[in-house]
């Protein structure tokens, strides 16, 4: 059913300049992984924090708040190079294990940082207990993580 | 070098269907940890993120797990230098990256021995001093750059041998034997 989509994405004038293109794709990448640092400081710092490392002396909803806007700036940079390099294989990504699992992780890692990781974060200090801070900074490590690995092996397939 | 890449771990690592990947992706996960927090700490100084904390906070707090980060980059890319040495020590981005990487080393060395020392006198600013201030925006400008050129070190477009400016075989430290004498 989907498969058609995929191949009208591919066919795509964006997927096929990048495919004529010798440097664009490496370079979109290059894009996509310096957004990758980005995002990842700015998940983990708050995940360290909720686990008690790190930042510990600050409050947690000071630096949820503080880094949010680096979290939706950096997501919005991955989404924006992310979609062209998948328009330039959406075929192959179609046929890709780690393509399907990267995708189902970053719906669920989105769904879960903006609805229970954010209002356990945002919430005044002491409204949660460390034992559910924990239970939250691990879910969000682990699916943030499979969706970098997910990422990095759409290209080993 | 080349006896470097006919040991038998490098032949190993290379022929593996697995081993290159996962040190691989265990070189980009470390890149969240170690760039990210660095990200985040040059941010800081420059006063676009965390205006609130003390700098010597940040730097007492993250610094420790940057460099976990670090050590994590550096095992898992000498093993990945390991595995392909040959090609990896005669690109082109792969010297860009290690000049890149010990600028910045000099740019962090010389924050901590300068600007930092008097870290009491502007711990609490928003956007730190001046020198602080360029050391985090080199630091941003220099780690972008090396993730690039570590990226596009997978690319052969510069290899000795290709047709290209006697400059680029140069720098890539090709020997008269692997330049094709009729491509010049």
């Amino acid at each position: 059913m989907l498969l058609p989509l995929f191949e009208a994405l591919e066919a795509s004038a964006i997927g096929e300049a990048i495919r004529d293109s010798l440097w664009l794709f490496p370079i979109v990448e290059a894009f996509h992984l310096v957004g990758l640092a980005v995002i990842g400081g700015a998940i983990l710092v708050v995940d360290f924090r909720l686990l008690g490392l790190g930042l510990r002396t600050q409050p947690v909803s000071k630096l949820a708040r503080d880094v949010q806007p680096w979290v939706i700036g950096s997501l919005v940079l991955m989404i924006l190079s992310g979609f062209p390099l998948f328009l330039s294989e959406a075929i192959k990504c179609y046929y890709s294990f780690a393509f399907w699992t990267k995708m189902t992780a970053l719906l669920l890692a989105v769904i879960f940082t903006f609805t229970i990781r954010r209002s356990v974060a945002f919430a005044p200090d002491g409204r949660f207990s460390p034992s559910s801070y924990k239970a939250v900074a691990i879910t969000s490590i682990a699916l943030w993580s499979t969706v970098g690995w997910g990422g990095r092996w759409i290209g080993f397939s | 070098m080349e006896w470097l890449a006919n040991t038998e771990w490098s032949i190993a690592l290379h022929e593996s269907r697995y081993a290159y990947a996962i040190v691989e992706s265990i070189h980009v996960w470390a890149l969240c940890l170690f760039v990210g927090f660095a990200v985040l700490l040059d941010l800081r100084l420059i006063g676009a993120i965390f205006r609130g904390v003390p700098v010597s906070h940040m730097t007492k707090r993250l610094l420790p797990w940057t460099k976990v980060g670090f050590a994590v980059m550096v095992v898992s890319g000498v093993v990945l230098f390991y595995a392909i040495p040959l090609r990896t020590y005669y690109n082109v981005f792969f010297r860009v990256k290690v000049i890149l990487l010990i600028l910045a080393g000099l740019n962090a060395f010389a924050f901590h021995n300068g600007i930092y020392r008097n870290i009491a006198k502007w711990d609490t600013d928003g956007p730190a001093p001046r020198a602080a201030r360029r050391a985090g925006m080199v630091s941003l400008v220099l780690w972008a750059a090396i993730v690039f050129s570590g990226r596009l070190i997978a690319y052969n477009w510069f290899d000795c041998g290709k047709p290209q400016s006697t400059l680029i075989n140069a720098f890539a430290g090709c020997t008269p034997d692997m330049i094709d004498p009729y491509s010049q």
